[in-house]
């Protein structure tokens, strides 16, 4: 099992972001959740430096912007599905 | 996806030609806006040309027009540019720079990087983790809002090149000068705890991606022109048409007496009056635009633009997470006074 975990003060792109991120997972039917962290120690033990961020298994794979569900899906694709 | 396929020459060429072949037609249509509204207001719905209505639904068109065409272009070209820094590589780089050399770097940083001031706090974080002066990291987090592509490109638009470049230089030397002010205050102790203790196991390097392709570039382009041109629109309107509604029966001197350039008063009270105050660039230039027009003397103008984007509640409470109240104070009376320099400089000289 993965962890996919959105990062953000809880501001309007990062429920954006998670929204987005929920969507591409259920296209891609996968069970994983999307799991907010909003702590700011968290996200720095991450080495997060812009918000939004997603994270896929603790590895930041997009920081500070929101991509498209296209993107998002290719993505969680590549890392779910082939790791 | 076309990564793997060979770049051939004609396949190279594709982007650069379909970029010229863009910027023509907006160039175009950015011409053709004058004449078109002049005919479609006047001509073709056959309003009277002079009369308050009639002039206040022109400029209104006219001006949302324009204005929404600006921003598409110029948002979607800084963001490529931009795209060969991040917040990463601006950390990099400033970190072991000294307070002065750094402060001047990270302010041009500041504008250069893509950076949104909701990630104000990881980035401090990020920041502190390596190192870098508090007032280095200051000046980074001042010069960012305050001199971004949205305000820039509004002040082109409005006022002109020389009022756009001026309030670039002074939004940047606001940025150095209250950093380092800042930074020789000794105010390190009132950053808050949880910061330094965060700071203390992020790690110190990494989240360097990859460049990107030219492709994922101009994907990043359209994205942030979706993203900025979504959040300001309602603000952009709202500004323009109150704008316009000034523009059609507020005489034409009527900032003249209490806000013009013969008021010392005028530029200090504007800063205060904008303190409480949140918009953002868009919102708030078309508005600054009709209170120019009626009198309101431009450096005037401006100081009450700048304490309404660079100082705001939100923003405050932003940073109240990072810095203690006595320190959030003392940064807020600085760029203040710094905004109200500014704000005598402009009149002084435009």
């Amino acid at each position: 099992m993965h962890t996919v975990k959105v990062l953000g003060s809880g501001c309007a792109n990062c429920q954006r972001l998670a929204a987005l991120t929920s969507q591409a997972l259920a296209e891609l039917d996968r069970s994983e959740e999307v799991e907010k962290v909003t702590d700011y120690a968290a996200m720095a033990a991450l080495g997060v430096m812009a918000t939004p961020a997603l994270a896929i298994d603790d590895q930041i794979v997009f920081a500070g912007r929101i991509p498209s569900l296209g993107a998002l899906r290719d993505t969680l694709a590549d890392r779910l599905v082939a790791g | 996806m076309s990564t793997l396929e060979a770049p051939t020459p004609l396949r190279s060429l594709r982007v650069p030609l379909s970029f010229v072949a863009a910027a023509g037609v907006a160039a175009g249509l950015y011409i053709a806006l004058g004449p078109f509204w002049n005919w479609a207001v006047y001509t073709l719905a056959g309003l009277p040309r002079g009369t308050r209505w009639a002039d206040a639904v022109h400029f209104f068109l006219f001006d949302t027009t324009k204005i929404l065409l600006l921003l598409v272009g110029i948002i979607f070209v800084v963001r490529i540019l931009r795209s060969f820094l991040s917040i990463e590589r601006t950390r990099a780089m400033l970190g072991g720079k000294r307070e002065g050399v750094g402060n001047v770097l990270a302010a041009g940083l500041g504008v250069a990087t893509p950076f949104c001031s909701c990630s104000a706090v990881p980035a401090f974080i990020g920041f502190v983790a390596v190192g870098i002066p508090l007032g280095v990291t200051l000046s980074f987090l001042i010069a960012s809002p305050l001199v971004n592509e949205v305000a820039v490109v509004l002040l082109y638009g409005m006022f002109g090149f020389e009022v756009a470049a001026l309030y670039i230089g002074a939004g940047l030397v606001l940025a150095i000068v209250a950093g380092f002010v800042l930074g020789h205050m000794r105010l390190e102790r009132y950053i808050e705890p949880m910061i330094l203790e965060a700071a203390a196991v992020a790690p110190l390097a990494g989240g360097d991606e990859l460049q990107p392709t030219w492709s994922q570039r101009i994907e990043l382009g359209v994205e942030e022109v979706k993203a900025i041109v979504g959040r300001v629109w309602p603000y952009l309107l709202v500004g323009i048409a109150l704008g316009a509604a000034i523009h059609g029966w507020l005489p034409t001197d009527f900032f003249t007496r209490v806000a013009g350039p013969g008021n010392p008063l005028a530029v200090p009270v504007a800063v205060i009056l904008g303190l409480p105050f949140y918009s953002n660039a868009a919102g708030t230039l078309p508005l600054i635009e009709a209170l120019h027009a009626k009198g309101m003397a431009m450096g005037t103008s401006l100081a009450l633009m700048m304490s309404i984007v660079a100082l705001s509640l939100p923003e405050m409470i932003l940073l109240r997470r990072v810095l203690k109240p006595r320190l959030l104070a003392i940064y807020a009376g600085i760029v203040a006074t710094g905004i109200v320099a500014i704000g005598f400089l402009f009149n002084a000289v435009l």
